[in-house]
């Protein structure tokens, strides 16, 4: 196959965008932009096995629950359940897009999550009078290495924006990192991939976590 | 941990990026995307990109300019220089940038920063404060580059932007613009100590040290600064490697560390004994391919 793969990308209204579709096609990948489910299920049908559609990215920054409210009224929240949870199709969560994942939020009130993967997003709570946003970058410690660290620096430096954090069951968990308390910086089950950092705005390291990804998805890697 | 930031500020008027003296003088330097291109391979942790004349000649951003920049810049960027409303935030947040910078904006509708903040984030709202000493001596926050007295006092006018939803302070000292002096290590030890969202100081770097005396003295979260970063080759790398052999907790990322480097003050690599010069040998690394 020598056609160029591309990711769509999930616009809710929220986030920079650009950066990440700026990253990917940096990496020689196209990268298109949907916010109606039509234009997801056009998108898709270009994703069988010789299609160049080969992973989904939900990328965002900004408030849980308006989030979950704009991909409730775009009437997104069924197709992509379709495509991740049934048909296991690559998706990798950035940011806000990993903190969506979960059950539930207590970012401003109470909200429900996708619930993708099973985990609660609560306060940052440094301890020695840390200032929230964690903002800046900080070293992670890597948990699982595959696929999204293959290749990594053994103490790779993100890009960090958020004052909210994932917590979930260790089995999910692929790096975390510090800032005055432990906290989930990656997460992973079966094909769904996310990070708390900003891989699109983390230099070498952070395009190396976007390669992995593409790799994993076009099944350059084993699924397991 | 997380790491203190370096964070290289670069001054455009319209579409030519240039040095500042004082607010007052100006050094042209050329094309803002060659900058970012070269400050984003040197390791640095972000940049800010503002247009100086923006507000006084009544223009809006140049988004064209923010697109073709920001299309190789995978460190954050943001964009200052004639944003007056949630409109303008979102047409260069679609052009690539990651934050906005409000400095005359925030002074004169204040309600722009809950704006911005609730709908992008606070995350996404950077205040620039230029200050000065006024005539009695006391700390002034000054608007349109330097020249309108404001009566805002920087620590209550830092207080209350951090209340209306800023995320973090970008403290420029107009005194020391230029100067080479060193930041205004009083001005921002008062404003970080009032404040609980990130400091970022800036204005009067001239050598090395002072981004380190940033750090421990006055206690900024990240430390910015523009004319020293311009015509020296890896200029942000050794201010990185400056500040960590200082004691700094700062990202190292590229290859070239100067790790084995000694430094004067200013930043220049001293020469070695020829003893160990006679040690050295040359190493070839391959380009990364990611």
């Amino acid at each position: 196959m020598s056609q160029t793969p591309r990711v769509v990308i999930v616009d809710y209204k929220m986030g920079n965008l650009q950066s990440v579709a700026n990253a990917f096609r940096f990496l020689g990948c196209e990268a298109s932009i949907v916010d109606n489910p039509s234009d997801l299920a056009s998108e898709m049908k270009n994703s069988g096995p010789n299609g160049p559609v080969k992973g989904l990215v939900l990328p965002g920054v900004g408030a849980f629950g308006m989030a979950m409210q704009n991909l409730r009224s775009q009437g997104m929240i069924e197709p992509l359940n379709e495509w991740v949870l049934d048909r296991k199709f690559p998706l990798l969560g950035i940011c806000l897009g990993m903190q969506l994942l979960a059950d539930r939020s207590d970012e401003l009130g109470n909200h429900e999550g996708l619930g993708w993967i099973p985990g609660h997003v609560k306060k940052l709570d440094p301890k020695n009078d840390l200032r929230i946003p964690h903002v800046g970058w900080n070293t992670a410690t890597i948990v699982k290495q595959d696929p999204l660290f293959q290749k990594s620096d053994p103490k790779p430096c993100y890009y960090f924006v958020h004052s909210f954090h994932f917590e979930c069951a260790p089995e999910n968990v692929a790096a975390t990192c510090d800032y005055g308390t432990p906290f989930v910086a990656a997460v992973q089950k079966d094909s769904i991939f996310a990070t708390q950092f900003h891989p699109e705005k983390s230099q070498t390291h952070g395009l190396r976590i976007l390669r992995n990804f593409l790799n994993f998805a076009e099944g350059k890697v084993g699924r397991g | 941990m997380v790491k203190r930031r370096l964070i290289s500020c670069l001054l455009l008027q319209n579409e030519l990026l240039v040095q500042s003296i004082g607010f007052k003088r100006y050094l042209p330097i050329g094309k803002a995307k060659i900058a970012v291109e070269f400050m984003a391979n040197w390791d640095i942790d972000e940049i800010l990109l503002i247009d100086m004349t923006a507000t006084r000649e009544g223009r809006k951003p140049n988004t064209d300019l923010i697109a073709t920049v920001s299309r190789n810049c995978f460190v954050p960027l943001t964009v200052g220089g004639g944003i007056s409303q949630v409109g303008d935030v979102k047409a260069v947040i679609r052009a690539g940038a990651d934050k906005v910078s409000l400095n005359w904006a925030a002074i004169q509708n204040p309600k722009l920063i809950t704006e911005i903040s609730q709908s992008f984030g606070a995350q996404c709202v950077v205040v620039s404060m230029d200050v000065k000493k006024n005539a009695q001596g006391k700390y002034e926050v000054f608007a349109n580059s330097g020249t309108e007295a404001t009566g805002l006092d920087p620590v209550q006018w830092a207080s209350k932007v951090e209340s209306l939803g800023a995320g973090e302070i970008l403290l420029n000292s107009i005194d020391r613009d230029g100067s080479k002096l060193g930041y205004d290590l009083d001005l921002i030890k008062t404003v970080a100590d009032a404040v609980g969202i990130p400091v970022i100081a800036c204005g009067g770097v001239g050598l090395m040290k002072h981004f380190v005396e940033g750090v421990t003295k006055a206690g900024a979260d990240a430390v910015a600064a523009a004319n020293i970063f311009q015509h020296v080759e890896h200029s942000t790398i050794v201010a990185k490697s400056f500040m960590a052999k200082a004691g700094v907790d700062i990202r190292l990322g590229t290859l070239a560390r100067y790790t084995d480097f000694v430094f004067d003050d200013s930043g220049r690599i001293l020469k070695r004994s020829d003893a160990e010069l006679e040690q050295i040998w040359m190493e070839r690394f391959k380009k990364e391919e990611i």
